[in-house]
């Protein structure tokens, strides 16, 4: 049961085959049995199988909803009410939310059962997962692997078939980077089509939620869920949400995909380049003609987000400071050396690192240098993409670099790090949907990911391409030895 | 060496909305702690702002009565800085580009008109409060005043003297009342005010180095801050020494401002545009509507106050210094069917009154139809200015109004022409010696006729009927 996709799930209990406990129950096990890939920070056994039970009579005397009874783990990033949500970091580890995120609302009136609160990078910093105060999750496919970050746990979760399909969320490649390196779907919208509200906020310009499922098909179902306009989300945008099933099974003929020079350059891995390239064969073979685009600003993404994204971070994480909840550590001497104190104690390394960074672009005699010019260059990279839209209908290249590196690879070397983003990092700049499907193994074994990049609100047509590249492979029906 | 002073304020006016800028939590003073805070306002892990239109609505009214340009399009921007009663850790306010910019407000001095530019207007969230008397060793934090609304107010540095800088936040205060807008309640700190002042040789163009005095919170404080903050400016200088750039503030209890924060302590608020707000746009529609609603402005009633009842420059500026205070005056007016008297009697007595006992407009025992209906009782010689003081004073009192107080007491003036001459051949005739000096021209004992007949008539003759009927009977 649980190497079914939520389609086949919906299937088996409106059938009658299983019942929702019987599901949440087996997942449960599994997520039991396999503790050591650290997927989940909290497991609500007890609550999951009420509310299945709750599903499953809901089911004898009403229409199923949506996601009725199907069991979905959720990134600790996202406010849960009466459960602990700590973004992985020691400066929530004693929080209990007493609200839920817009996006958490949308799965419980849809019927969804919430399995868990998976492991992430502290505050969704790292592309590894090594950073979370809960320690690193390890990749399903190889144990001494990273699964990628920051929705690592959320991967590698889905990946293990510890949950059919989880939530994550996409600063700078979050969701497709993890889902790439675990060989799993993951869809990042457009920058406002799914509610930020009780989303812990990490670049506010940036962060976007998004689905991280095994098929392109379960990514449509859930994004039928959580896309929409949300009053309390100021930068949500009020446009109606398509059906995004209805679509999936439209031909690929005539479909003009952009290969951006850039992102098939130095330091992009054989394997994966190979991967890519027989990924746009099959396209080919689906209609779809091929378009040589360029994006040249988009080599300065890097930069430009490390530059952005701390300091809307910086701001961000001001909030904690050991007054009202959270950490707060045990001993100080006066205020200043409270926030002192709490914020060195309750914060890692690599968002300390940050935090520092942001406050630095933003001081006076800085700005103008660092953030105005940051923000410049960010224009210019979203105008590439306009003008590479006016070319083709999807952008197509790799998701990262490389497959997934070994844990402790890059700790010590933090640009090395950062480098993960470059291909996943320009879609957030520019507010774009960009999405990571299966596309084979590498060399040594670890899923490639292969990226699809679409205009402002285009999720219909990159479902539409990934679907019918699912039902012409099979990569995304691969799964680790052992799960 | 002569000094001059110059002064420039920034004024927070706390917008009487229902709830708070980025909220739905309602606003209201006294509440208990914490119980007007929602999950925004203390700033949970994930809440999201959302901007408060008729904030906005009341900031554009501000800027139109003030003759400013409206930014159609406004930026939030977060000003960072860590203090317990500050949530977010960072103030949502308005940076580059704010609501309104460049209007300007007359104030009158001794007579004397001069124009105060005003820089800007923006509007910014407030912080909560921090309660360090209640709790021992501990600080309480109070979070139901954070986000509450506010524009901030900034002027040029225009002003001259402490009397200039009282008549500006007079003229404003009196302008946020008029545009109902705040409730300008300055022991609550509805309206809140920060100088800058700085000195320089007479005749010099070049400012002085400007410390800030931070959160003045009556109009009498603001000018004993400011003239506190000359003398000891000029001292510092005349010492030879240099004015610091600082921040300073303003201890009511020992009159005296202290320091509080120098130059190099100063905040950097590394302010950026808020990602979590879009630009805030107005359209032609929204201004336009802000617009129709303003009322009648303090400078336009005074002038229809002049034309339409005939008063006095003097007189109408007095009346339309606030707008509880005109609309008093107008129904007194209404009520009295003798505008110019009905003008006299609130700028005299009624002010008097109110002055002694320390009362606004709004709180006199008074009521404006019940002035009007005692000045319309002089108007029409039902009773004499004299006795109609006494009247007032029972009035003021709570013994009812005009008419029944004049009925009981039977205060009705005596007009009946055969009545009064009765009363003045009786005068007359007992007094023979009088009426002899009289005769031989002192001419000025017919005060002391008067006299007699009002204390004959306890007060209640009509003075210029007795005036007439005394002469046409002594010559």
């Amino acid at each position: 049961m649980h190497r079914k996709t939520i389609v086949e799930l919906q299937a088996a209990l409106e059938a009658g085959q299983i019942s929702s406990v019987e599901l949440t129950q087996a997942f449960l096990d599994r997520i039991d049995h396999h503790q050591d890939l650290n997927a989940f920070i909290t497991i609500t056994a007890e609550a999951a199988l009420e509310q299945a039970r709750a599903s499953d009579d809901r089911r004898d005397h009403e229409a199923p909803r949506p996601l009725e009874g199907i069991p979905i783990a959720h990134k600790d990033i996202f406010c849960t009410q009466g459960l602990i949500t700590s973004c992985g970091s020691r400066m929530l580890a004693n929080f209990v939310s007493p609200y839920d995120a817009t996006v958490i609302q949308h799965f419980k009136a849809a019927g969804a059962i919430i399995l868990g609160k998976t492991n992430m990078d502290e505050f969704a910093m790292g592309s590894s997962n090594e950073t979370s105060f809960y320690g690193p999750v390890k990749n399903p496919w190889a144990n001494q692997a990273v699964p990628g970050g920051s929705s690592g746990g959320s991967a590698a979760a889905v990946a293990a078939q510890l949950a059919p399909a989880a939530t994550g969320t996409d600063t700078g490649g979050s969701i497709r980077q993890p889902a790439a390196l675990c060989g799993i779907t993951g869809l990042k919208p457009t920058y406002g089509r799914v509610s930020r509200y009780g989303m812990v906020a990490f670049a506010s310009s940036l962060d976007q939620a998004g689905p991280m499922t095994h098929t392109a098909a379960d990514a449509a179902l859930l994004l039928n869920i959580m896309a929409g306009f949300d009053p309390k989300d100021s930068t949500s945008v009020d446009k109606p949400v398509p059906d995004y099933t209805a679509t999936l099974n439209d031909g690929l003929k005539g479909l003009r995909v952009g290969l951006p020079k850039e992102y098939f350059g130095d330091g992009l891995a054989a394997d994966v380049a190979q991967a890519i390239d027989a990924s746009v064969e099959t396209l080919k073979k689906l209609g779809a003609n091929i378009v040589d685009i360029s994006l040249p600003n988009s080599t300065l993404a890097v930069p430009c987000y490390y530059v952005l994204a701390p300091a809307e971070a910086s701001s961000n994480l001001s909030r904690f400071d050991g007054v009202r909840y959270g950490y707060r550590a045990a001993d100080y001497d006066d205020l200043n050396d409270m926030y002192r104190k709490t914020r060195s104690q309750g914060f890692g390394e690599e968002v300390k690192r940050r935090i520092m960074i942001g406050a630095y672009t933003l001081s006076a005699g800085y700005y103008d240098a660092y953030y105005l010019k940051a923000q410049q260059l960010r224009r210019l990279i979203a105008d590439d993409f306009h003008t590479a839209f006016g070319q083709c209908d999807v952008i197509l290249g790799p998701t990262t670099p490389t497959t997934a590196f070994d844990l402790g690879a890059k700790t010590d070397d933090p640009v090395s790090m950062y480098l993960n983003d470059i291909y996943t990092i320009p879609a957030n700049l520019a507010g774009l949907p960009g999405m990571s499907i299966p596309a084979g193994l590498g060399e040594d074994g670890r899923p490639i990911g292969l990226q699809l990049i679409g205009n402002a609100f285009e999720e219909a047509r990159l479902l539409n391409v990934a679907h019918q590249y699912q039902q012409a492979t099979d990569h995304h029906k691969q799964t680790p030895e052992g799960y | 060496m002569k000094w001059e002073t110059v002064i420039g304020l920034e004024v927070h006016v706390q917008l009487r909305t229902k709830s708070k800028l980025f909220s739905g939590a309602a606003i209201a003073f006294g509440a208990e702690p914490n119980t007007q805070a929602c999950e925004v306002d203390i700033a949970l892990p994930g809440v999201l702002p959302v901007m408060n239109r008729n904030a906005a609505y009341m900031a554009v009214k501000l800027g139109l009565a003030i003759g400013a340009t409206i930014n159609k399009q406004s930026v939030f921007a977060r000003k960072n800085y860590f203090y317990p009663d500050l949530p977010k850790g960072y103030q949502i306010s308005q940076y580059e580009i704010p609501i309104v910019e460049r209007g300007k407000l007359e104030i009158e001095v001794d007579g004397e008109k001069k124009t105060i530019a005003i820089t800007r207007a923006h509007l910014e969230e407030d912080a909560g409060k921090s309660l360090h008397e209640e709790f021992s060793n501990n600080t309480g934090i109070d979070l139901n005043r954070a986000g509450t609304p506010l524009v901030e107010v900034v002027s040029e540095p225009d002003m001259r003297s402490p009397a200039e800088a009282v008549a500006y936040l007079k003229k404003l205060h009196a302008l946020v009342r008029y545009l109902d807008i705040c409730d300008g309640n300055m022991q609550e700190g509805s309206f809140r005010c920060d100088a800058n002042i700085s000195m320089r040789p007479k005749g010099q163009e070049e400012l002085g180095t400007r410390a800030e005095i931070k959160n003045i919170n009556s109009f009498r404080f603001v000018e004993k801050a400011i003239e506190y903050e000359i003398e000891r400016q000029i001292d510092v200088l005349e010492g030879g020494g240099e004015v610091a750039q600082e921040t300073r503030l303003y201890d009511a209890v020992k009159n005296e401002t202290r320091s509080m924060r120098s130059k190099e302590e100063a905040h950097d608020y590394r302010y950026f545009p808020d990602p979590d707000l879009p630009p805030l746009t107005l359209d032609e529609e929204f201004i336009q509507s802000a617009k129709d609603s303003l009322p009648e402005l303090p400078a336009a009633k005074r002038q229809r106050f002049m034309d339409h009842y005939s008063l006095s420059d003097y007189d109408a500026g007095v009346l339309t210094t606030s707008r509880e205070l005109a609309d008093y005056y107008e129904t007194v007016a209404t009520h009295a069917n003798d505008a110019k008297l009905a003008a006299n009697w609130v700028n005299g007595e009624l002010a008097a009154y109110l002055n002694k006992e320390g009362l606004e407009i709004d709180q006199a025992p008074i009521t404006a139809k019940q002035l009007g209906g005692l000045v319309k009782r002089i108007a029409d010689n039902t009773i004499s200015g004299k006795i109609a003081k006494d009247i007032f004073e029972a009035m003021w009192a709570g013994e009812g109004d005009a008419d029944s107080i004049i009925d009981s007491k039977g205060l009705k003036q005596i007009s009946d022409s055969g009545a009064l001459e009765k009363i003045v051949d009786e005068v007359i005739s007992a007094n023979p010696g009088q009426v002899e000096q009289y005769k031989n021209g002192e001419t000025k004992l017919i005060g002391y006729f008067v006299g007699q007949i009002m204390k004959a008539t306890q007060g209640k003759a009509n003075p210029k009927q007795v005036n007439e009927i005394l002469k046409k009977k002594l010559n």
